[in-house]
């Protein structure tokens, strides 16, 4: 458990970290931000990059701010930082209610909202967050300059992104949730702080006591978090009450088409699969 | 029971560990703490010369170094099954040493480990203990030996028994998980030609004889030491490749050869434990009596037999019958089979948490079988208080299995009325009548500690009066040191505080049983109160011609002689006896010198305590999930030294049991590869998990067999825990007899509940 060999470099301006990035990413050069996925791989050796670019030093990237009705997320923001909710409105309590849910909280005082996004474990939180409003990423580089990805495009597979190399992912954005929006979250790991079987994230409207702009996604189930319009489409213009929400669980069980390995089968999967989308909806509806 | 009149009362008191101070200042010394001038770093592999890189050693460079050895002694017929310590034409288990590589800096030991490479031609694997053995080499195979252990005509009961009930149960693979990995650190003293192995942990005296038997040296030329043991759980501290290769190495580079596993290598090296199939029947009356149990086992031991041999499926086969009478017949064959996995050995209660879950299993099977109450069944078939000492033809580690004394109906009812068993029911029963899964189950279990002939223990008072107990014990944490001291200072009359308890170390004292087997406070003490009245003794010998007073007069309060009953009058410290009985002194006359004394304590038999614990749980019908709501354990111990420190021990172990029933299971591929090599996969229960302990610890019958009447807590914790577990889900799922395979992960669970809808 003792890494490779690699060198080290410590920008302290996005200008800084945006030149090492050129000059190294094709020889196996990586960001490290909270390094909590990164260093812990690196110790077993299943990645063995030459080159780390530490941003922990640019405090450029330390900040979340509302920006044109989006919050705006840099690359240095910690997961301890939603503990308490960053906005008044529902997606600070969204974001609060999820954040007790990434493993424990010494790798949450280290590990960065952005690092998650672009690392895209499938079980990740913020990835199944991010796909259910529709985020975007903003990637930086000194070839391409600045590119804004969304949510849907972003997540490609198992640990795979949009990110080109030598991209900083430097900040995401979610959308300001409007007053009266409806949030939920839910997943299941066999213990606190593990990766998760599965998790649902759920928002909705109401409308004359009808459920609209409904957004439901899921992460943990597949090779990459995203919405599922099937169980959405159930719900909209629907009352919400428990019958309703086990109509969309159940569509939800139908859309998916879930990772099968070893130690979790694909139908257990998607029996979680539609136990989340039930609990987050109900979460979301109390 | 206090032995000695006037001084302060030590035994049976919670006080505080002595040995906590450096362990929460961070001035304990583990194995990766000792270092030595001129060091080297092993990494065993699976080389090319780098760099710092001082030798890469195969099988072919120790050829002088037998296979690991059994550490009772040679056994003929298992020989050809023990570990190489590397490996020797065929790799028969992931993880299996193959390469050794010295080098200055561990970091390079491990790039260098990193460029081994291997011509390796995949094979089949043999991963299930079930099916047909293969070949081990040429002309043996798989199944290593048989194993059985019976009394009586089995044939001849089941043939006339009303009722014949069978199950089919296995027990998961997992095993004891330190929080402190592995560490050996071999050093070679050319100048006293005198091999040095640091870290040794649990049995260093048994060590230190097995290591000079497989490098032919004598035994005085050989020293372990045992620096602080973050945990041992019977799986540390047992010889293994590693041991060897610092020690083979130290000698032959004469530098120092320092060696610290690492998690991943821990989960796949160290060794497992538990995976055992069962097939068992119970031949019973028409009222639930068991007459007979015939039980065939597929043990499966892992790629070779390590330093236990066959000791946990001997002792599974001989304790079986638990609690229970058993009275016509008996027969347990066990297979002692190698597969393709990490090899297994001893794990905190080995053979019992196994057969605890087994036996529950069948008395609950048989309670439902024959529409009987399980409690009812379990208090006819109990022995009771009038039929002990109990003896049963069958064996515990070479001896015939005597329940010393106790009262199991009794303690069963102290459980049950704990938690209002009939109330407790019912309330359960309304909580399903609203939809909830929710249930309750009790196991029984009897345990065995206090594994003899002999210990002998050492003390010595110095001139200042501080008393040194010399021991050949080992600390793994459990609170040795403490313990040793309280019985010690009682004994003496002294001050438990101003004790050093020295374990662990060979060069200090010949003998030890180290810590094992829930041993160290049945035996070592017994033989420190030996030692501890006889300093006494000693003392008021002296004490009584210096202070002209006879001995009938005097007692010794913490630490110091004084006439009893003359409060104020004149006294004398330990200390100043000690001088007056130093070699040159003329008070001594014609005793013998220091005031010290050695102490042996014997004993024909192990004592067994016993217990039940019970479990209430919650499933999740939609997850398969299940959270243990409450967790009671009943213990007799007979006698507990300190109290807390036995809690402790029950807490712990339970902890380990909750994992065994619930998370912890090292599962491999179709290929073999392990599934389980970190903490991610190899789920272990959290603080979050685990529930609040009830504990009712009794002292209600003190064994006879040893004067403080102690009977051993290391392993009443986890011992019944998959049972009790079993048996709630059983019942909060309202299937009886469902849970049949150890632990009893969620997606088990969902797919039993689902089967049933």
């Amino acid at each position: 458990m003792k890494p490779a060999q690699f060198q080290y470099h410590a920008p302290t301006t996005i200008a800084e970290t945006l030149d090492l990035l050129a000059r190294y990413a094709q020889d196996d050069g990586r960001v490290l931000a909270g390094g909590q996925s990164l260093v812990p791989t690196m110790a077993f050796r299943l990645a063995r990059p030459k080159h780390l670019v530490d941003i922990n030093g640019v405090s450029e990237l330390n900040r979340v701010r509302v920006e044109n009705g989006r919050l705006c997320i840099g690359a240095g923001v910690r997961h301890s930082a939603f503990e308490k909710p960053v906005e008044d409105g529902p997606l600070g309590g969204l974001l609060a209610s999820v954040v007790r849910h990434i493993a424990h909280r010494p790798i949450r005082v280290r590990g960065t909202f952005c690092g998650s996004i672009a690392h895209a474990d499938p079980a990740s939180e913020w990835c199944a967050v991010a796909a259910a409003l529709d985020a975007e990423m903003v990637a930086e580089s000194k070839i391409s300059g600045t590119r804004v990805i969304p949510a849907r495009e972003f997540f490609e597979g198992i640990m795979t992104t949009a990110l080109h190399e030598g991209e900083l992912l430097r900040e995401v954005r979610l959308p300001i949730l409007p007053k009266g929006t409806h949030a939920g979250f839910a997943e299941y790991s066999r213990r606190a702080g593990d990766y998760a079987i599965a998790m649902a994230v759920a928002t909705y409207r109401l409308k004359n006591g009808m459920m609209s702009d409904m957004h439901i996604a899921v992460g943990g189930a597949e090779a990459a978090p995203r919405r599922l319009p099937e169980a959405e489409r159930t719900l909209i213009g629907r009352p919400p009450n428990f019958g309703i929400f086990q109509a969309a669980g159940h569509a939800a069980r139908q859309a998916v088409d879930p990772i099968d390995d070893p130690s979790i089968g694909a139908d257990y999967r998607r029996g979680i699969v539609r136990a989340m989308v039930i609990r987050a909806l109900e979460s979301a509806a109390s | 029971m206090n032995e000695q009149s006037g001084g302060t009362k030590w035994i049976g008191m919670p006080v505080e560990r002595l040995e906590d101070p450096p362990l929460v200042t961070g001035r304990g010394r583990f194995a990766g703490d000792i270092n030595f001038p001129r060091q080297l770093h092993m990494r065993t592999d699976a080389a090319r010369a780098l760099p710092g890189v001082v030798a890469v050693w195969t099988a072919a460079d120790i050829t002088d170094v037998p296979p690991i050895d059994f550490r009772e002694g040679p056994i003929e017929k298992l020989a050809p099954y023990r570990q190489p310590v590397l490996a020797i034409d065929r790799l028969r288990y992931v993880g299996e040493p193959v390469a050794a590589v010295f080098a200055h800096d561990p970091y390079v030991a491990e790039d260098a480990a990193d460029l081994v490479t291997m011509e390796v031609e995949e094979l089949p694997v043999l991963l299930d203990a079930r099916d047909e053995p293969g070949e081990f080499s040429f002309g043996r195979d798989t199944e290593a030996t048989i194993l059985t252990q019976g009394y009586g005509d089995v044939e001849a009961v089941f043939k006339s028994a009303a009722h014949v009930v069978e199950l089919k149960l296995t027990s998961g693979r997992h095993s004891g998980v330190p929080l402190e990995c592995r560490g050996a650190i071999g050093r070679y003293d050319a100048s006293r030609d005198v091999l040095e192995l640091h870290g040794a942990a649990k049995v260093p005296h048994r060590n230190k004889e097995l290591i000079a038997r497989m490098l032919k040296r004598a035994p005085a030329s050989v020293q372990c030491y045992e620096s602080h043991v973050g945990g041992g759980f019977g799986i540390r501290g047992e010889i293994y490749p590693e041991d060897i290769l610092v020690c083979v190495a130290a000698i032959r580079f004469e530098r120092p050869v320092k060696w610290i596993e690492d998690r991943r290598e821990h989960l796949i090296a160290a060794n497992h434990s538990r995976n055992q199939h069962h097939h068992i029947k119970a031949a019973c009356t028409d009222e639930g009596e068991i007459l007979a149990i015939d039980d065939v086992i597929h043990h499966d031991n892992g790629a070779y037999v390590r330093t236990h041999a066959t000791r946990v499926a001997m002792m599974t086969c001989g304790v079986l019958p638990g609690p229970y009478r058993v009275p016509g017949a008996y027969r347990a064959i066990c297979h002692f089979r190698l597969t393709n996995k990490t090899p297994a050995a001893t794990y905190r209660a080995p053979g019992r948490f196994e057969t605890t879950f087994v036996r529950e299993r069948l008395v609950d099977a048989i309670a439902h079988q024959l529409r009987l109450d399980p409690i009812h069944v379990r208090r006819l078939n109990a022995v009771r208080v009038d039929e002990m000492p109990f003896k049963r033809p069958l064996e515990a580690l070479g001896e015939e299995i005597h329940f010393d004394s106790g009262d199991y109906h009794a303690l069963l009812d102290i459980t049950l009325n704990h938690v209002d068993w009939q109330n407790l029911n019912k309330e359960l029963a309304a909580r399903r009548e609203q939809g909830e899964m929710v249930g309750v189950g009790l196991a029984m279990f009897v345990e065995k500690a206090g594994l003899g002939p002999a210990d002998g223990v050492r003390i010595q008072v110095d001139t200042s009066g501080e008393i040194e107990v010399i021991t050949g014990g080992a600390s793994i944490g459990q609170g040795f040191e403490t313990v040793m001291a309280q019985v010690a200072a009682e004994c003496i009359g002294a001050d438990m505080t101003k004790m050093r308890v020295t374990h662990g170390n060979t060069e200090r004292i010949e003998h030890g049983i180290g810590a094992h087997a829930s041993r160290a406070t049945v035996m070592t003490a017994s033989a420190t109160r030996v030692a501890a009245l006889k300093v006494r003794e000693k003392a008021l010998d002296i004490a009584a011609e210096l202070m002209q007073s006879p001995v009938d007069t005097l007692d010794i309060v913490n630490g110091e002689v004084v006439i009893a009953d003359r409060p104020g009058g004149p006294s004398m410290t330990l200390g100043a006896i000690a001088a007056a009985l130093g070699p040159s002194s003329k008070a001594r006359g014609d005793r013998e010198p220091g005031l010290s004394a050695e102490g042996w304590f014997y004993t024909d038999h192990q004592v067994y305590p016993y217990g039940n614990h019970l479990a209430v749980v919650q499933v999740d019908p939609d997850t398969g999930g299940v959270k243990v709501l409450r967790y009671v354990v009943g213990y007799d111990i007979g006698r507990a030294i300190n109290p807390t420190l036995v809690k402790g021990q029950i807490a712990g172990g339970f902890a380990q049991g909750l994992g065994g029933a619930l998370m912890e299971e090292f599962t491999y591929n179709e290929r073999g590869d392990p599934l389980a090599v970190t903490f991610a996969d190899y789920l272990m229960p959290t603080v979050r998990e685990t529930p609040d302990l009830e504990i009712i610890l009794r002292e209600d019958y003190p064994s006879p067999l040893n004067p403080l009447g102690i009977k051993g807590a290391g392993e009443s914790g986890v011992n019944a825990v998959g049972a009790a577990i079993a048996s709630a889900i059983d019942d909060a799922i309202g299937i009886p007899g469902a849970i049949t395979v150890l632990p009893v992960t969620p997606q088990r669970l969902k797919a039993i509940i689902d089967g049933k809808r």
